[in-house]
This record gives structure tokens, C-alpha cells and sequence, in this order.
């Protein structure tokens, strides 16, 4: 048993150097990528990030914990709601505003994670369904204190000083959402090679025997939804200072369901998966809308391809290839080391392999 | 007339529909064991190809039978094409797969047939009936609605409880592998389930487009009260989902009366939390624990 538990703690420490040498990478190419391209691609490169952090706590609670949540864009609301009204009166520096967003959000996720954490399956998927449809109306309904349909715009965050007076904007915005999104990869890949995670894994694949090895699976459950509504609120807040108003329009069942249509593209369970995710649902749009400026496309059409395209990848997906774009990729790994006589390749035809892309967050 | 009394004839005929939502997510459950998320995107389809044959000068009975005959068309398609290859697959598959169906349709229907909102037009006059020289807030298309929606589940308890199909399709439900044993041909019996569970979700689609006007997403917010309905009446009972759906009907028009209009989801995920936490397997499940 020590033994075990000392090369659990250096495999540990290893991850943990790993994780970081990993994100310091991935942030300076980032930033270097930022300060190559255009203000439009630095738009889309903040919309990368915030999707990837929304996607990354759902798939957190989806992929890792079996729960399905069908409001995290609901939940995104709040850390947008909380952004706005904060910036409404007063000028707050962008990380208290994130830091308060996601505080706000995590609390709802307490609260509604002690409900959540007692119901199951469709049960669970039902009722965060009637969240993502009621929370919108709220924010219609109480007009002086959300602006109703229009809703609160959000004024832009001002590059700082010392970055000189030409700076652009959108290249700052770019490097707020990298941060957040690279400091939330790690807090979360270190969690997932934590008791924690493996706690939602054993959660996940079997409750009774999870309780029988001591795991209080009501408070892991519980967790696993704050710590994704956490997410869901810090990028709901980015997602506000991104579009410059707050709305009720911005976050309905669609925004939820993308959010579930990333992580099934990317992979359930797999953090890097939920990079894919969002990498598809920030450039099926610009493709589609370039495709049809050209192509003269009635905008009916246009404007719904991109959610017609996400329904009909749901349904294949999830009849051709459940392992989503990560998990696909380490079967091919898993199959090519098989080969070569390292590990044998795992998982059934059919049925989601959660342990397998979840190995490599 | 009191308020109070206008809003329970409102909650009774909202209610009906309702209920006719949640015995469609219920015959479902019961025969494959899934919810059928994609159940509102359904039969806001059929509602727009009954506006679509309404709007080519088809008359209004003969459109109410398009939708409801594209319902058991469509729910029938669904069943053999999208959920028959991932029957043996885990519940969460099922369900992301419904939830495909469901963003696929809401964007499909604005593709075909237009963005805009439309209004939906009712088969009878919807000014209350005359009592003498006192007016009641009833109308006559609130007494087409509760017949129809009364009509379409006698006929559903007559076939499931009277005929040798309902017995076969019961059969299979409650016991897939053995009914095969029997002969009876299990998967024809879940493609008709998913026909009639459609075809009843169709006719709660028509039969609220009136109220609510047409647009892409809105059956959304029945299909959330069909589910509360169906929770509220314990998710594995026909009776239960019909009395649950009309308790919805009743709670949700004292909601809105009284609070505000805006509330009434509020007001439905207020009973949905309340009853899971309270009484979660329902006021009529003969299960002691909700299944996992």
C-alpha cells in the first residue's frame, strides 16, 4: 500500500511539472500566434478559448462524472450576468471580474449541484434542460436589473500602458481568455491525476462500488459540478467582455447544446478534446457563412447551417464514431503501439470508451 | 367570473396539452427507456408542415391530419434510422443522439419554411362561449383541444388495454427477450411506440401553436413541461403523466396569472427541483427507486 502511494505521489509531481512545461509552451506560441494575425482571427482566437474553458468543465462533469448537463449555458449566463452588472457602475480590473464571476457561478453550481447529485441520468438532463429554458426568461422578466431583451452591454477592456498606445485591443482580449483558459487546463488536468479525479472516474463507472471503497459519491458528485459551473461562469464572463453586451438571446438551449455537441466532437472525457470541440464551434460558422456569402445562400439557410450541421454530427457521432475527434486519435495511437507490442488496444466498438481518450488529458 | 376561476379553465386546457407531451415522453420511456429529448423539435415540425399545407390552401382538417399523420410518420422514421442502431449502446449515447435530432430539426425548419414568426390559426372560434348574457373564458377551440386530447388517449388506453397489439406491444416493453421467444416481433412494436409517441406529441404541437405562435424553438418550453408533467407523475405511468401534465396545466396558469407570464418556467423548474427532491419517483410510479 506506501508503495503504491509514494509512485502515485511521483507520478504525481511528474504530472504536475509536466502539465505546467505543457502550458507555459502552449501559452507563448499563443501569444506569439496573437501578435501574427488580424484582429478578426484574435476574435476567433478568444472564442476558442472561452468555448474550450466552457467545454472543458463540461466535459469534466459529462465525460468524467457520467453527468450530463444540458444548462451550462445557463450557467454561463450567470458568469456573464455577473460580469456585466459588476461593469455596469464601476471599472474593476479584469481579473477580479473573472475571479467574481466565477465565485458567483460556483455558488449556483453548490446550489444546484446538491440537487443534482441526487438525481440521475435523464432525471439530471431534464432538469438542467428546464434551467437553460427558464434563466433566459428571468433575465427578460427583471428589466431593470438585467435590460431585458437588449440586455447590459459590457464596456471593452483597455490594453494596459505599458503595452503602448497601439496596442490592439483584440489582441489584449486574445491574451486575457489564453491565460484563463491555459490556468484552467492545468488546474484541472493536475485534478484529474488527483484522489479527485480519480474519485469521479470510480464515481462515474460504478457508484455502488465507489461507496464500497469509501468515496462519499453525493459530495463528489457535487463537486464535479462546481468545479464545471465554476468553468461555465469564468467562460460565461469572457464570453461577455467578447461580445460587448450581455442578452438573454446569447444563452439559450442552442449555447447548451453546442457545448454538449463540443465535447461529444472532441471526446467525452478528454480535456484536449474539448480544444477540438471548441476549434469546431467557432470555425464551422466562419466556414459556413464565407461558404455562403459565395455561394449566395439565402440567409435562412446560412444562418442555420451551422446548427443543422452540429445536430447531424450529434446523431453520426454517436452512430458511426462515439469516441469523438481525441478519442479517435488515441485509438489510432492505442492500435499503432498495440502493433508495435507495446499496450493492447482497447475499448468495445459501439460504446463509449470513457477510459480511454480520459487517460490523456 | 373570479381570476381565480378564468385561470383554472386556462390551466385545465394548457394542462390537456401538456399531458398529451408528457404521455408522449412517457410511452417512450416505457418502451425504450430513453427520454426523447428531440420529442418537442418533432412536433414543432409537424405543426409547420400543417402551416406549410395551410399556407397552399389546404383546409384546416385536412392540415390537422398532416400533422398528425407526418407525426406518426416521422416518429417512426426516428425510431427504425436513428435510435434502432444504438439500442444496445449506453442511455447517455441515446440521449446525445435525441439531442442531435432535436438542433437539427430546430435549424432545419427555419431553413425550410423560414425564420419569422408566424401565427397558427385555430380550428374554432377562440372567444369565450355565451352563458346567457355572461361570458365564460372558454372557447370553443378550448373544447376542441380538451375533446381531441381526451379522444386520442381513450383510443390509446382501448389499444394498449383491449386489443391482442396492445398486449404485444406491452409485451415487448416489459420484456424484450422473452416476447421474442413468444414470436412476437419486438422491433416492429418499439417502431410503432415511437409512431404513436410521436403522432401524440404532434397533436399537443397543433393544438398549442395558437397560443403560443410558431418559430423554431417553440416547443421547447413544452417539452420541459411534458417533462415535469411526466416526473410529477412518476415517468413509468400513462395515468400518471396525464394527471401530472394537467396539474402542470393548473399550476403554471396560476403562475402566470398571478406572477407574470415570464415565470412560468421558473415556475415549472421550481416543481421540477421540488418533486425530485421531495417525492422523486412521482406521485404514481409502482417502482420504489428511480433508475439510474
Amino acid at each position: 500500500m506506501v508503495a503504491v502511494h509514494s509512485r502515485l505521489d511521483r507520478l504525481a509531481s511528474r504530472t504536475l511539472g509536466g502539465h505546467l512545461l505543457l502550458a507555459l509552451g502552449a501559452a507563448v506560441l499563443l501569444l506569439l500566434l496573437s501578435t501574427q494575425i488580424g484582429a478578426y482571427d484574435n476574435y476567433n482566437l478568444t472564442a476558442v478559448a472561452i468555448f474550450a474553458v466552457a467545454a472543458a468543465g463540461l466535459n469534466l462533469l459529462t465525460g468524467l462524472n457520467g453527468q450530463l448537463s444540458l444548462g451550462h449555458g445557463a450557467l454561463m449566463a450567470i458568469g456573464a450576468y455577473t460580469a456585466s452588472l459588476l461593469l455596469k457602475d464601476h471599472e474593476l480590473p479584469v481579473v477580479l471580474v473573472l475571479l467574481l464571476s466565477v465565485l458567483s457561478t460556483g455558488l449556483i453550481g453548490i446550489v444546484f449541484g446538491y440537487a443534482a447529485a441526487r438525481l440521475r441520468g435523464p432525471y439530471l438532463a431534464g432538469a438542467t434542460l428546464t434551467l437553460a429554458v427558464a434563466l433566459p426568461q428571468v433575465a427578460t422578466r427583471y428589466k431593470s436589473i438585467f435590460g431585458g431583451e437588449s440586455g447590459l452591454t459590457v464596456p471593452p477592456t483597455t490594453p494596459p500602458a505599458w503595452l503602448g498606445p497601439d496596442f490592439p485591443p483584440e489582441r489584449w482580449l486574445a491574451w486575457i481568455a489564453v491565460a484563463a483558459a491555459v490556468v484552467t487546463f492545468v488546474l484541472l488536468a493536475n485534478l484529474l491525476r488527483s484522489s479527485a479525479g480519480r474519485a469521479f472516474r470510480a464515481v462515474r463507472d460504478n457508484e455502488a462500488a465507489a461507496a464500497l471503497a469509501g468515496i462519499d459519491v453525493a459530495r463528489t458528485q457535487v463537486l464535479a459540478f462546481v468545479i464545471s459551473a465554476a468553468c461555465a461562469g469564468l467562460a460565461g464572463a469572457l464570453f461577455a467582455y467578447w461580445s460587448g453586451v450581455t442578452a438573454p438571446a446569447g444563452f439559450g438551449v442552442t449555447l447548451s447544446l453546442q457545448l454538449v455537441t463540443a465535447i461529444v466532437i472532441g471526446g467525452l472525457g478528454s480535456l484536449a478534446g474539448a480544444v477540438w470541440g471548441s476549434l469546431v464551434l467557432v470555425f464551422v460558422p466562419s466556414l459556413t457563412s464565407g461558404m455562403a456569402s459565395t455561394l449566395n445562400v439565402p440567409s435562412a439557410i446560412a444562418n442555420n447551417l451551422p446548427l443543422a450541421i452540429y445536430g447531424g454530427i450529434l446523431v453520426i457521432a454517436m452512430l458511426v464514431a462515439p469516441h469523438g475527434i481525441q478519442g479517435t486519435l488515441t485509438r489510432i495511437l492505442t492500435i499503432g503501439r498495440a502493433r508495435w507490442g507495446h499496450t493492447p488496444a482497447g475499448g468495445q466498438k459501439g460504446v463509449v470508451d470513457w477510459d480511454d481518450p480520459a487517460s490523456d488529458p | 367570473m373570479s381570476r381565480f376561476f378564468v385561470l383554472s379553465l386556462n390551466g385545465l386546457t394548457q394542462g390537456a396539452i401538456y399531458a398529451a407531451m408528457a404521455l408522449a415522453l412517457v410511452m417512450i420511456w416505457r418502451a425504450t427507456q430513453v427520454i426523447n429529448f428531440a420529442q418537442g423539435a418533432m412536433a414543432m415540425f409537424t405543426t409547420y408542415l400543417a402551416l406549410f399545407a395551410i399556407d397552399h390552401g389546404v383546409p384546416y382538417w385536412l392540415a390537422f391530419l398532416v400533422a398528425l399523420s407526418s407525426g406518426l410518420i416521422l416518429g417512426a422514421i426516428v425510431e427504425r434510422v436513428i435510435v434502432r442502431p444504438v439500442e444496445s449502446a449506453p442511455p447517455l449515447n441515446v440521449v446525445i443522439l435525441t439531442l442531435g435530432l432535436l438542433l437539427f430539426l430546430e435549424a432545419l425548419a427555419p431553413m425550410l419554411f423560414g425564420g419569422q414568426i408566424r401565427s397558427f390559426p385555430p380550428a374554432f372560434s377562440i372567444v369565450g362561449l355565451h352563458f346567457g348574457n355572461s361570458q365564460v373564458a372558454f372557447s370553443p377551440f378550448d373544447a376542441f383541444t380538451l375533446g381531441s386530447v381526451l379522444a386520442v388517449m381513450v383510443l390509446l388506453l382501448v389499444l394498449f388495454q383491449k386489443t391482442d397489439l396492445g398486449l404485444r406491444m406491452r409485451a415487448a416493453a416489459f420484456n424484450p427477450d422473452v416476447s421474442r421467444l413468444l414470436g412476437i416481433r419486438v422491433g416492429r412494436m418499439l417502431t410503432l411506440g415511437w409512431s404513436l409517441a410521436s403522432l401524440v406529441g404532434a397533436l399537443a404541437g397543433v393544438l398549442i401553436a395558437p397560443s403560443l405562435l410558431l418559430y423554431p424553438t417553440f416547443m421547447d418550453q413544452v417539452l420541459v413541461f411534458g417533462f415535469t408533467g411526466a416526473v410529477l407523475g412518476g415517468l413509468d405511468s400513462a395515468v400518471g403523466a396525464v394527471v401530472g401534465g394537467l396539474l402542470m396545466g393548473f399550476a403554471l396558469s396560476y403562475v402566470g396569472g398571478y406572477l407574470g407570464s415570464d415565470l412560468e418556467t421558473v415556475g415549472a423548474l421550481v416543481i421540477l427541483i421540488a418533486v425530485l427532491m421531495v417525492r422523486p419517483r412521482g406521485l404514481f410510479s409502482r417502482h420504489r427507486l428511480r433508475q439510474a
